[in-house]
């Protein structure tokens, strides 16, 4: 694989633009990862954005629900692609861990976010 | 009545509904009245993908929902019908009488479209269209969110 797997955040409000913030903040870089919201945008807006951040990458989409308008847009993007991979649930450990694994499959990233997101979450 | 509620939103089904309204409202079915969406499989694929376990989804266009939305308002299920712009929403109500109030939630800026609140925009024709249900006896008010006041018609068209 020549070019690291990019990452698109796509989520409610501004907590895209926070997390790659964070991610960023801790590991000081933002590792391939790009922000979008979806605050003031059409369905078409807001798909206008994702393309506009995907481009024609190998990318892994993070989005915050199974559900809703930035779902959408991610399934929409990935319809008829075979390098876009789509993970929900997105959350800090998830990101940091992708952050220095971009050298897998959009499909292998999607999977490994799957299991590095769930680590991620514990009741204590 | 279980239609409790009857939306516009050029959104159609997103996190302000599945999230704020189905849970406002106990809502368990959504019912998406689009004439492109309920004549592409692909897109009924997505919406039903879009929306949390237990919530039901079913598709019809507008002059489905039209014949069905009498039975929709006696049936035991708790609905939402949404619908994507002012043009479907004017039609729907003009075919049937079964509808007492509109809640518009979310139309977002557009060609010839200018801002009447935060998020709503509306073409001349289309703050007429609603104008006109107004006066035709519906109670047409914006409302994004369930904690939002609603709006009255005379305060965005």
């Amino acid at each position: 694989m020549s070019e690291p797997l990019q990452g698109v955040v796509v989520t409610h409000g501004g907590v895209a633009q926070a997390l790659v913030e964070a991610v960023k903040g801790i590991t000081g870089d933002n590792g391939g990862l790009v922000a979008v919201t979806n605050i003031g945008c059409s369905p078409e807006a807001l798909l206008d954005r994702l393309d506009t951040a995907v481009g024609t990458r190998r990318v892994l989409v993070f989005t915050d629900m199974p559900a809703g308008s930035c779902f959408q847009a991610a399934l929409k993007e990935q319809h008829g692609r075979e390098n876009l991979a789509v993970v929900t649930g997105v959350n800090l450990p998830m990101l940091l861990d992708f952050v220095y694994h971009r050298d897998l499959s959009p499909g292998e990233a999607a999977e490994r976010a799957m299991s590095s997101g769930n680590r991620g979450i514990r009741s204590l | 009545m279980s239609v409790v509620l009857v939306r516009v939103d050029d959104r159609l089904i997103h996190g302000q509904i599945v999230v704020g309204w189905v849970q406002a409202l106990g809502v368990k079915r959504i019912v998406l009245v689009d004439d492109a969406v309920s004549g592409n499989e692909w897109e009924r694929e997505l919406y039903t993908l879009s929306v949390p376990p237990g919530l039901q989804v079913e598709f019809a266009s507008v002059a489905e929902a039209t014949e069905m939305m009498a039975e929709w308002m006696q049936g035991p299920d708790r609905t939402i019908v949404l619908v994507g712009n002012v043009e479907a929403i004017v039609e729907l109500c003009n075919g049937t009488d079964q509808i007492e109030k509109v809640n518009v939630g979310g139309l977002h800026d557009a060609t010839g479209r200018t801002q009447r609140l935060p998020y709503v925009y509306l073409s001349d024709d289309e703050a007429a269209g609603l104008r006109a249900l107004g006066e035709n006896g519906v109670e047409v008010t914006a409302q994004d969110v369930p904690t939002a006041r609603p709006v009255a018609l005379r305060g965005f068209t």
